[in-house]
């Protein structure tokens, strides 16, 4: 007996960008219904490394991070829960002056969004941070950049979206999607549901591109997968999370006492699952013990790696469709949605509603690979991130 | 083929593979986590320690000698790495990390025999973390390798045929064993008897060991449910319940357990298909009658696919070799073949004899009480793991694991991961099955990330 039902919005995808719109939907009193294949949130929204840093994106993005910034700060209200969420500082490492000199640029540019950013160097920053190794010369400190645990958080949009009044249907896979002129329909044989709804959000993250070039939006997503480890706790040393100029690698010391740790790539197992690449280890153990000599003793308990949605400038597809009225594409946030998925989630709820929003979101365009010829993806997609 | 095979781990079932293996001209690495070879059941002591083999062994003594000897006569024909921990695999590539030398090497392999073996499965108890309370497999160790007691009055708490031969090993070194305390009935054992009959060599020692534990006035009690390991410091007591009322005993030390359970961490790297196997209570990598899994050229011998005891590993280990080297095209008796799978599809009617002797405590989620440490490591307790059902809705051991940190630790759920899905099977009101399993991430145990800085670029 298959179950049918009609409401203002359904969202596809049950991560941190869909749940957070779900939300924020049902604040504003739409009926929502959310479909999600697995769990909400076990998947990069789930597994990611945790860092919240609005330090070192692109430009263009930091009106969404400052938007976020906002809403990781009412997070107990919004959620019931911390989530860990604590704003411990953001790091970024220079390893030489030409590294320097490019946060020093960073900070210039950035200068209009007030992310606060300081450039400690020298003995002021062994006074501060004892405990990084000789390798880092100095680098640009976020204060109130931070880090929390996604295995809580994401679900925690999720549960809240549920207490709020959405319909959430988890192991709900999508079959099959349509339009019928006024309606979106959308099937899950698995579940046994059909829902209908005007307005159709495609949050479905690195599995978001076959539903998008259905509805005339066909765009270059690529999945990549990143490498990550956590140590055995540690009495506390570190109060920073950290990244480094250039890439490399990124860590952050938990309450437990683990240092989470994350850079090179991972490799894919099947559609939804990947593993970390043998070479990404080695790259770790050396770096991060260069960086933080505490971690020389340290033992890696476990290793893990995740499916992200990836295009080729590394910016998300954020907006509505240019084909499909009612359709909205939220995904691709080249794995480094964490921070902003609330933010997106937001913007999402205010196009569903309205039609437009508040925060600038033209470079998220999806059709802005119809204007650049198409480039082939670099070679190594999760390689540069920083987290 | 231009890469050897490898065989990792050197119990009975890795010894008779390579055993096999070099029977026929090709010449294996055989990787053991261990010092010596012979696994957990037949592990040998230090050099230096004369102890005879009767007295490490028991009855089991021929057979370890056996094994002991085809290992030493194999020892040069084999690419034997002792003291190495196969922490991860990538491809065709182990990463393996030797303890002596505190290198981490990278090792290629043309086919791959997994035969990792068992540890204890855990049931937690309160006071179970305390000191002097040590698993069955544990306290073996202790004696054999050790060559010491885990105390001197010593209670045996758990089910299982170990639960007897620990027991028994115990008392003829000469500690004082206080009680065997058995959470099956002697009722199932009577029930269980026509089935185990078949193999009725080793239902009679298990039957002497009983009856020489109770000659030699060590109280055996049946259908017990341990309630608590008490002590301050250490163990000084234990407490059951007899059916009608508690009961305490005190003592200095504890071992406990209920059966084996497999290591499955590599086959689970490998991307080993797995099932769940109603018999061992388990999710197992899945094998076909001649060992093969449902990764090309890799096999599965031994207690790591599924607990059958040690005479079994012996078996699959050289069925599985048979199958190794007819996949790389060497020819192979077939009808010895033909013989060790019957001798192995025979031993499943025996196996489930013992699965009544000994059942599976299935009420034990159900009693156990809400501050008991489930996970040791994280320190997460039966009440967390309820709790987090309650809040979340979690109904899922990978989900649990994610909002509770249970199995997150140092043992990556290697000894908590039964106890965890029994509480979020009982509390979701789910057959265990239902509840799915852990799933493997290297390194399979943890690795000191200086060493890999130390090994980088090494190759065997």
């Amino acid at each position: 007996m298959t179950q049918r039902i009609d409401c203002d919005v359904a969202i596809v995808g049950g991560g941190i960008v869909g749940a957070s719109a779900a939300l924020a939907l049902r604040r504003m009193g739409q009926q929502v219904v959310l479909l999600e294949r697995d769990l909400c949130g076990s998947r990069s929204s789930g597994v990611n490394f945790g860092g919240v840093r609005r330090q070192g994106r692109p430009l263009s993005q930091l009106p969404l991070a400052q938007r976020a910034h906002r809403i990781w700060g009412e997070l107990p209200a919004l959620l019931g829960t911390d989530g860990e969420y604590v704003r411990s500082g953001h790091f970024k490492i220079a390893r030489s002056e030409a590294d320097l000199a490019a946060l020093e640029r960073y900070r210039e540019l950035s200068r209009d969004f007030d992310l606060g950013l300081d450039m400690i160097t020298g003995a002021a920053l062994r006074a501060r941070a004892g405990w990084l190794g000789a390798k880092a010369l100095g680098g640009s400190f976020c204060p109130e950049d931070g880090q929390a645990n996604p295995r809580l958080v994401s679900p925690a949009f999720a549960r809240a979206a549920e207490r709020a009044g959405a319909q959430v249907f988890e192991r709900t896979p999508l079959d099959e999607a349509e339009h019928d002129g006024q309606r979106f329909l959308l099937r899950s044989t698995a579940a046994a549901l059909e829902v209908r709804a005007p307005v159709l959000l495609n949050c479905a993250g690195a599995w978001a591109g076959p539903l998008a070039a259905q509805f005339g939006d066909a765009v270059p997503l690529r999945s990549g997968h990143p490498a990550m480890a956590v140590t055995e706790p540690l009495p506390a040393f570190m109060d920073w999370s950290l990244g480094v100029e250039g890439g490399g690698i990124y860590c952050r010391q938990v309450a437990r006492g683990n240092v989470v740790m994350g850079g090179g790539a991972g490799y894919e197992i099947d559609e939804v699952r990947a593993r970390v690449e043998r070479g990404a280890i080695d790259g770790w153990c050396r770096q991060a013990i260069e960086l933080l000599p505490a971690l020389r003793h340290a033992h890696i308990l476990r290793t893990w790696s995740g499916t992200e949605g990836y295009l080729p400038d590394r910016q998300p597809v954020l907006g509505p469709s240019r084909s499909m009225p009612g359709l909205f594409h939220g995904f691709g946030f080249a794995g480094a949605g964490f921070q902003i998925g609330p933010a997106a989630g937001e913007v999402l709820a205010e196009l569903a509603c309205h039609g437009r929003t508040v925060t600038p979101i033209d470079a998220f365009a999806a059709d802005r690979f119809d204007r650049a010829a198409a480039s082939p993806p670099p070679a190594s997609l999760a390689t540069s991130v920083t987290h | 083929m231009t890469n050897a095979p490898v065989i990792v781990g050197a119990g009975p079932a890795g010894v008779r593979a390579a055993e096999a293996l070099v029977a026929h001209g090709v010449r294996p690495m055989l990787i053991d986590e261990a010092a010596r070879a012979g696994g957990q059941i037949y592990r040998r002591q230090p050099p230096q320690f004369g102890r005879s083999s009767r007295t490490l062994y028991g009855f089991e003594a021929g057979r370890a000698a056996a094994l002991h000897q085809s290992f030493d006569a194999l020892r040069a024909h084999v690419d034997y790495r002792p003291d190495s921990l196969v922490w991860n695999v990538q491809g065709d590539q182990l990463d393996v990390l030797h303890g002596p030398s505190q290198r981490t090497q990278r090792v290629a392999f043309s086919q791959l025999i997994v035969a990792t073996g068992a540890t204890d499965r855990v049931l937690p108890v309160p006071g179970w973390t305390l000191p002097g309370v040590y698993t069955l497999g544990g306290a073996q160790v202790a004696l054999k390798f050790q060559g010491c007691a885990i105390g001197q009055r010593v209670v045996f708490m758990g089910t299982g045929p170990l639960l007897y031969l620990v027991a028994y090993q115990y008392a003829k070194a000469g500690a004082r064993v206080v009680a065997v305390l058995d959470t099956a009935r002697f009722a199932d054992q009577v029930a269980a008897l026509p089935a185990m009959s078949t193999q009725p060599a080793v239902l009679l020692k298990g039957m002497y060991y009983v009856g020489w534990l109770r000659a030699h006035g060590v109280a055996i009690q049946g259908g017990v449910r341990p309630v608590r390991v008490s002590g301050d410091e250490r163990v000084s007591g234990v407490a059951w319940h007899d059916g009608t009322r508690e009961r305490t005993l005190d003592c200095d030390a504890v071992g406990f357990g209920y059966a084996l359970r497999s290591e499955t961490q590599l086959a689970d790297l490998l991307g080993c298909r797995f099932a769940y196997a109603p018999a061992h209570r388990a999710h197992l990598p899945e094998h076909d009658a001649a060992r093969r899994s449902s990764v090309p050229d890799v096999y599965l011998a031994g207690d790591g696919a599924g607990i059958m005891g040690a005479d079994a590993a012996e078996w699959a280990g050289e069925r599985a070799a048979l199958a190794l080297l007819a996949d790389r095209g060497v020819a192979v008796d077939a009808s010895r073949a033909q013989a060790l799978e019957h001798k192995l599809a025979r031993l499943t009617g025996f196996r489930s004899g013992l699965d009544r002797a000994f059942p599976f405590p299935e009420d034990w989620a159900g009693h156990a009480p809400d501050e008991l440490v489930i996970c040791r490591c994280e320190n997460v307790t039966a009440g967390t793991l309820r709790q987090t059902v309650r809040e979340s809705g979690a109904d899922e051991m990978n989900r649990l694991k994610a909002l509770c940190r249970v199995g997150m630790g140092r043992c990556q759920g290697r000894m908590c991961g039964v106890a965890a899905a029994e509480v979020l099977a009982h509390c979701t009101g789910q057959p265990v099955q239902n509840v799915g399993r852990l799933r493997g991430q290297a390194p399979i145990k943890p690795i000191p990330m200086q060493l890999i800085v130390a090994s980088e670029g090494a190759t065997p």
